[in-house]
Parts: structure tokens; sequence; C-alpha cells
């Protein structure tokens, strides 16, 4: 703690059981259930909700006093029970929080217990740790999905199952997940997409009543995923710390090949993907995906004297922003600030990486929140800012446009249709930004142009 | 749908029906484990009633999440200051949970008090808060000492109770700036609004009223709220109490210590909103200030009955389902559902007690179902089953009324339109008839597929 300590402002983070959360939304008739307080699960609901606008149903463990005391062990074992008579699901995804960590309460021996008990054709039971204290929404999601792996993937399995693809894909958007599949697709590759709420978290009006939202990463297919050609992980952050990958446990458990990629944002990250892609199916991308990627160049061509030396402002997730940074950077852009809550103490290095030319005074702010943020664009002073809905305050007081991506995005429309991945992505992505500062152009004009 | 809806054992007696001789509705309990309530925790209902206080520092202490889920998302304005947007964290890490949060907790008050200058801060204990032990009360203690605002600690950890417990936490922290006040200039005749938020500024539009009627307002507790007002609110002559499931606890506390007696209202719908301004005029006895009212009343409602009836034309009949925080505003909601035509078949709330339920089931027509701390699923089940035509709720229960296809009224605190008052029953018409009337409904699954009526026993 610094001396200048002054408590978390308005943070550029939420809290792990999120993370968690969204990655169980994400699985095939799964239930996510937070160990902890009734006030976890129905903040976390609220603000998913208010992103995807789609029913998000969260257990909880709903602690009592006397559970806080005694152990949270009844009412784990209450919650599941009436969970599974409820909503019947095929799995539930539990995790812990800050309340039921600090307790040491045992979920690994509740849930052993539960187990014996409960028929053997009951759901599986998966768990994660997510003390809030310990890291980011972004650490919660990405452990998650190791533990699903941890606990579902068979090591036992022999039979060869080379045609697959494991993609751990990060967190994109439903629009996100359904063009990466499609994107896998044109190789003709199967891809087993661990999590995949795209259907689940942006499904169409129901005319039936559906307790658990249909889709997810089918469960039938995890056991197999130990027997992938290779596992593609999302996430130049992420797997800087690859032991805390789920790629990285299956290479280690089943010695599942494990391809580390950035997210596949922009021109060169996506192009590293289709090569990856390329490569393990022997195949080369479908015509129709070489245009795309033509016309995103087509694009950065056309566009190019609209944003040339802009300066964009640019936080959210850290993989997020490493690939935003390196999205920005092809297209003529400069990131002058490149902020995030997370502390991964990577974001400067792979920031670096990406950038298409070396840029002394970019301001690489970790663990900030929006009040340092507000203080660094000060001197900073962006032409745009680039991020979730959170960054509006601070794009108001500039007068500067928001490119609203990410998560949350709660003041607009369709936050589960931006794209961000991809050639498509890409493009859109690049088209919003050069509208938005050709808009910025004409607003803040007397002259009043119809024509730029 | 093919299925039953599957009501769990335990929560069966929350469950009732509008006449006939049922059993009373349980409530007052804790949510079921496993039961996807539609409830926080208690540190959210201390966050809810505190939150509109705009001049002072709200410092939450805990991990990071409890805060940022509660960073501005609440309709609360403020004609001043906006401090109370602002989302203060101590974000404790790992550390801090092993060693203890005390001296962050300390630091950042210090810090956070001169950098912005607060009249009174908050404290908000979270979940770990009590668990690792930090002893947040001697932190306040000191820091006020030091700084010279009073600093108040609220013990709002989440587990400790249901979100009503938070609604007892915030109403001790107010009891405790109350009386610290100068009354001196305060009129015999002079009130506070308790229990109304200034959501989309609705405190601004109550006080209108109540200033056109000759009664002043000393404090309002807490839309628009601050904190010298609320030191000087024990001055008052009469506590008017709306949202009274918050609120109750502080009136009943200041009848006790300061003599002030207190009325419940409520401002929502016509009736009720001028029902408020007549049983203020009794308590003062003052024939002047009733015909003041009647004055007002008369004049708001000749404007608003004719757009009503505007409305009603399309509404009538249509059926509605409403489930909110507090048990009081249902009684509004389905007096102003009458208003315009409309039924309502199912009613009820988070946090609404014995008398609340009793009172509904005698408000609400026969084969009503009355519910307490429903769950989505039990929402979702009743709003097929019983053809509801329109939900009235927040955020969380928006969803669940789309996905199935029905209009929707968003009643809840994140809401930015003014729904109290005369021209709040106007709002709450056309957002009711914007959404039941909307050509969309005709192209969504429940049009094309029967229901069956859903039978409670």
């Amino acid at each position: 703690m610094s001396t200048d300590y002054i408590a978390t402002r308005n943070a550029c983070k939420l809290c792990m059981p999120l993370g968690a959360t969204l990655v169980f939304k994400g699985m095939e008739q799964t239930m996510p259930f937070l160990h902890g307080s009734q006030g976890c699960s129905t903040y976390i609901r609220r603000y998913m909700i208010s992103h995807f606008r789609e029913p998000v149903d969260i257990a909880s463990s709903n602690f009592t006093e006397e559970s806080a005391v005694f152990g949270g062990g009844d009412n784990v074992k209450l919650g599941l029970k009436n969970i599974i008579e409820q909503y019947k699901p095929k799995a539930i995804g539990i995790a812990t929080t800050c309340l039921s960590e600090t307790m040491g309460d045992d979920i690994v021996g509740h849930l052993r217990e539960f187990k014996r008990d409960m028929p053997v054709d009951g759901p599986h039971l998966i768990h994660v740790s997510t003390p809030s204290y310990a890291a980011s929404h972004a650490e919660g999601f990405t452990a998650a999905v190791k533990a699903v792996v941890e606990q579902l993937v068979d090591s036992g399995i022999s039979q060869f199952y080379g045609g697959r693809v494991n993609i751990f894909p990060n967190m994109i958007s439903p629009a996100d997940l359904r063009y990466v599949k499609e994107i896998a697709d044109g190789f003709t590759l199967p891809a087993v997409i661990l999590p995949d709420y795209s259907e689940t978290l942006d499904g169409p009006s129901w005319g039936e009543y559906a307790l658990i939202p249909p889709g997810g990463t089918p469960l039938e297919d995890i056991p197999w995923m130990g027997q992938a050609c290779a596992s593609i992980s999302f996430g130049r952050i992420t797997n800087s710390r690859p032991e805390y990958t789920a790629a990285y446990s299956l290479q280690q458990r089943c010695g599942v090949e494990s391809i580390y990629l950035g997210m596949p944002v922009g021109l060169r990250e996506t192009d590293r993907l289709y090569e990856a892609l390329a490569a393990l199916s022997g195949r080369t991308g479908s015509p129709e995906q070489l245009k795309d990627r033509g016309r995103l160049v087509d694009a950065f061509v056309d566009g190019h004297k609209y944003v040339s030396g802009k300066r964009a402002l640019i936080y959210g997730e850290e993989d997020l922003v490493v690939a935003l940074a390196s999205l920005y950077s092809e297209a003529g852009l400069i990131p002058v600030v490149c902020a995030s809550g997370g502390e991964s103490g990577h974001l400067r290095a792979e920031i670096e990486k990406v950038l298409m030319r070396p840029q002394p005074d970019l301001v690489v702010a970790q663990g900030a929140d929006f009040a340092d943020i507000d203080e660094i664009a000060d001197t900073a002073r962006p032409d745009i800012i680039i991020g979730n809905s959170k960054g509006y305050k601070l794009a108001r007081r500039l007068g500067k446009p928001l490119i609203r991506l990410g998560f949350p995005v709660h003041d607009r429309m369709g936050a589960q249709r931006i794209m961000h991945c991809g050639y498509r992505g890409a493009l859109e992505l690049y088209d919003r930004i050069v509208n938005a500062l050709m808009d910025a152009k004409q607003e803040n004009s007397d002259i009043g142009y119809s024509y730029l | 749908m093919s299925e039953k809806m599957t009501i769990l054992e335990s929560r069966r007696q929350q469950i009732g029906m509008a006449g006939g001789s049922g059993a009373a509705v349980a409530c007052e309990r804790k949510s079921t484990a496993g039961s996807i309530s539609q409830r926080a925790c208690v540190f959210c209902g201390s966050r809810v009633v505190l939150y509109p206080i705009a001049d002072a520092l709200h410092v939450v202490h805990g991990p990071v999440g409890c805060a940022a889920y509660t960073w501005d998302i609440r309709g609360a304005v403020s004609s001043g200051p906006q401090l109370h947007r602002m989302s203060f964290s101590t974000d404790l890490r790992e550390k801090d949970v092993i060693f203890g949060g005390a001296e962050k907790l300390y630091r950042a008050l210090v810090k956070l008090i001169d950098v912005y200058k607060p009249a009174a801060a908050f404290v908000y204990s979270t979940c770990i808060v009590g668990l690792i032990g930090d002893d947040v009360d001697a932190v306040c203690r000191k820091v006020s000492a030091e700084k010279g605002i009073r600093v108040l600690p609220v013990h709002s950890e989440g587990f400790k109770g249901t979100k009503k417990d938070g609604y007892s936490a915030a109403c001790e922290a107010l009891g405790q700036l109350i009386g610290t006040g100068n009354t001196t200039g305060i009129a015999p005749v002079s009130i506070n609004i308790l229990g109304d938020f200034n959501l989309a500024g609705e405190t601004w539009m109550i006080r209108k009223y109540y200033a056109e009627i000759g009664v002043p307002v000393v404090a309002t507790m807490t839309g628009d709220g601050r904190i010298e007002d609320i030191c000087r609110a024990h001055g008052a002559a009469l506590n008017v109490v709306q949202c009274a499931g918050s609120m109750t606890k502080l009136a009943e506390m200041m009848r006790q210590k300061y003599g002030i007696p207190f009325i419940r209202v409520s401002y929502f719908g016509i009736e009720d909103m001028s029902d408020s301004l007549y049983k203020v005029a009794e308590h003062f006895k003052s024939p002047d200030i009733m015909n003041k009212a009647r004055t007002l009343v008369r004049r708001e409602v000749t404007t608003v009955m004719p757009q009503l009836k505007e409305f009603r034309k399309d509404l009538e009949g249509k059926k509605a389902a409403i489930y909110v925080g507090g048990a009081f505003k249902t009684f509004s909601l389905v007096r102003a559902l009458r208003l315009l035509g409309m039924q309502t078949v199912l009613a009820g709330s988070q946090t609404g007690n014995r008398s609340d339920y009793e009172q509904l089931r005698n408000l609400c027509d026969p084969g009503t179902v009355i519910i307490d701390d429903a769950n989505a699923l039990e929402l979702s089940g009743f709003v097929r089953d019983l053809g509801v035509d329109l939900f009235i709720g927040g955020v969380k229960e928006r969803p669940i009324a789309y996905k199935l296809g029905v209009a929707f009224c968003d009643h809840n605190h994140e809401r930015k339109e003014p729904l109290a008052g005369y021209l709040g029953m106007i709002n709450f018409a056309r957002e009711v008839h914007a959404s039941a009337m909307s050509p969309v409904w005709n192209f969504v699954g429940r049009n094309s597929h029967e229901h069956r009526l859903y039978s409670h026993t």
C-alpha cells in the first residue's frame, strides 16, 4: 500500500464469481451456483441481465449467520437439492465467494458428501474457488474454465478423437462465439468451444418456457476434450500465466497440444488464428473468409486518413485491452492510454508486442480504477475512448466519443451482438471508430459539413 | 410449456390467494437455499436506503464486487452534490483478509475525506468484515475525531439476515445523525419525507405539492438528501412515511425519542397521492391546508383523468402481475392499475410482512396470487399460467416477462421515469400502454400456444 492510498474509486473490474458464472452459463443445461450470501447471486444476475437482456438464473447457498459460524454444508446441500428438484440441470457449477473462502468452508467435502447420497444419474457438480479478494472477474473466468476441464475431462479415454479442436475463447460476446464457430467450420474443423454462451445469453423469444435456456457447450463433448488435436487459448494476458489455463492443464494431463494466441481481434491476431486452424486442419480457409480479410484491409485503406494519429484511450479486461491496442495500432491510431483493473503484471509487455511501432509516451495503467483513468486522461488528451459503458462519465466530461464494447454495456441495446473477433469483428469495430471520429468532426464544426 | 412448475415444499406457505379463507401468507423468512430469490442481501438493503444522500461519502468495506455492482445504477438524483454516485471500495485483498483490513479502511477514509470533503461518511461492512474481525466502529470513531465529521458504521454484512435487516442498519445510521442539528427556525407545521428516494426527481415533485398546500419540508430521507437536513429532522412536527418497509423503523424510533408522530402514505397513483395530502392536512387540523390540498387535487385530477381515460380504452380488462421490493408499493399499484381498467392477478414483494399481505389479500380481487420472496421460476410459471399481459417489476424481472412475450413496466430503483404524483400517474399509464399495446407481442411465442389456468391449492 503506497502512502497515498485512497481506496478503489469506480472500479474498472468486477469480482471473481462473476467470471465463473459466465462460464457456467455457457455450458449445456448447467446452473451456476454461488456459495455465499444471497446478494452475490442477485447482484451478478442483475449485472448480467442488464448487459445480455436475457434471463440469468444463478442459485445461491444463501448463507445465514448460523452457516457463517457452523459452516455452509447444510446450505450447500439444501441448495443443490432444491436446484435439482426445480431445474433438473445436467450440471451445476459451484463457485465460492469471499464469504465461504474466508470462513474456510470445506466445499470439496460438502460436495463429496452430497454426491454420496445423490443418485448416480444426478448432475455433474463442478466447483471452482473464486474468492473475490484474490483477483478480478477475468481470473474468475479463466479459473472456472480450467476447473471444468479438470473435473469433467476424462484423461483415461484412450480412443483417438483427434478430429476436433478445443477453443477456449475467453470473455467474448455471443455474436463473437457464433463467428468463431463459423471460422472453425470454414476449415471443416469441428470445434468444442468452452464456454459457449452464444445461445444461452442471446436466445430467441421463447414459445415454451425453458427452465434453463437451450444452448451451451454440449456436456457430452467435454469429457473428450482430452483427445482433441489441439487446444487454442485466446488472450495474451491469460496465456502469459499458462499454468492457470485450461489449455495448459489439458496438455499436462492428456498431452493435448496447446496453442496460445491473442484474442483474435484485428488483422494480425486474426491471421494467427487462421494460420493455426490451417495448420491443424491441413486446409486453407474458405474463399469467403479470405474475402472478409480483404474487405478489412480495404476498409483500413479507405479510412486511414480519418484515424491517422488519433489518440485512443482503451480500458477493460487486460486481454481485451491488448487485443484492442493491436487492432487500433495497426489501423493507424495511437493507443495513448491502456488501462485495466487487472493486475497480471504483464500488460505493458504484451501491449508492446502488438504495437506497430514503439510508443514511448504510452501510459499503461494496471490495477487502475476510473478515477485513475480520469486523471491520466487529462494529460493524455485522447480523441476517442474505447471500452465498456462505465467510461461514459469520462467521455462525457472530455466531450469525446465513446465506443462501447466488451462487458458491461448497460446503456445501449445489443451488447450481446457486438462483434470484436475475426476479420468481420475488426471491420465492425473499425467502422464504428471511423464513424465516431467523423461524427465528432461534423458535430464540432461550425460549418455543418454534410459531405466528409 | 409441457410441465407444471415445481414449487419447493419449503416455499408453499409463502404463496397464498386473495379472497376466501386460506392461510395467511408466510413471510419474513430467510430465502431458501437454491431458490433463486429476487432479493439481494443485507448490504443491498442498507445501500438502497442511504444511497441518495448526495453529500455523504459512501465507502464499501470489503472486496470490490459489492461496490462495483452498486456503482451509479440507481435513478436517485441530486439537485447539488453528486458524491453518492461515486463507488468507493477498500477493495480488500488476500493479505488484508489475513492481516485485517482496519488499517486500510482508516487510510481510505482519511484520504477520501481530504479529497472529497463530504458532510459525513457511511462505512458499509460487507460479508467478510465480521469474519476477519475488523473493528469498524473503532475506525469510524477515530476518523470522526480526527476529521471532525460524522463517520457512521453501517453493519450490513450480507449474510446477517435479509434485505430488511439492511434497512434497519441504515435506519440506525440515520438515527445517529438525527438529533445532532440545530432546529431553530423550523415552523410548527412541518414534515419530514421518509421513504422517497428521488428517483427521476420524484421527491422534487412531492415537495412542490407540499409547498403548495403550505407544509414546509425539513428533511427528505433520503431522496436528494443532505446530512445537515437529516441532523435537524427531529425538529419536524410530523414524519410522512412512504416505503414503509424500509423506513417505519426510523419513524418509530423518532416517535419514541422525539415524540414525532408518523403517518404512512404512498405517492403512487391518483388516489394514494391525494390521500397523502389529505392525511397531512388532517393531521395538522388546518382548514387552510385542507382547502389548498382540495384545490390542488381537484386541479391535478381534472388534468390527469381525461388523459387516463384515453389509455384506459385500450388497457381495459388486461391482466397484470406485480412483483416489487416493498409490499406497500403493491397496494398503490393495484389501485393505479384498477384506474386503468386492469386486473392484478399476481401481487408479491421481496420484503412484505404479515399485515402487508393480509391487506393485499383484502385489496386484490379474489383469486389473485399473493406471493412473498418469489423466485424466478415461480414468477415465470405464474406469468405463463395466469395469462399475464403486463409485468411490473425491476431489471431482474424484465427478462422473465420479455422472454415469455409479456409487456413490462419498470418500477424499481433503476428507473429513469418519475412515476409518483399526478404527473407520475400519466407517465405510468403511458409506459404501461406503450408496452402493453406494442405490436411486437403479435410475434412472440406465447401467442401461438394456449395457456392453462394455474390452479393453486
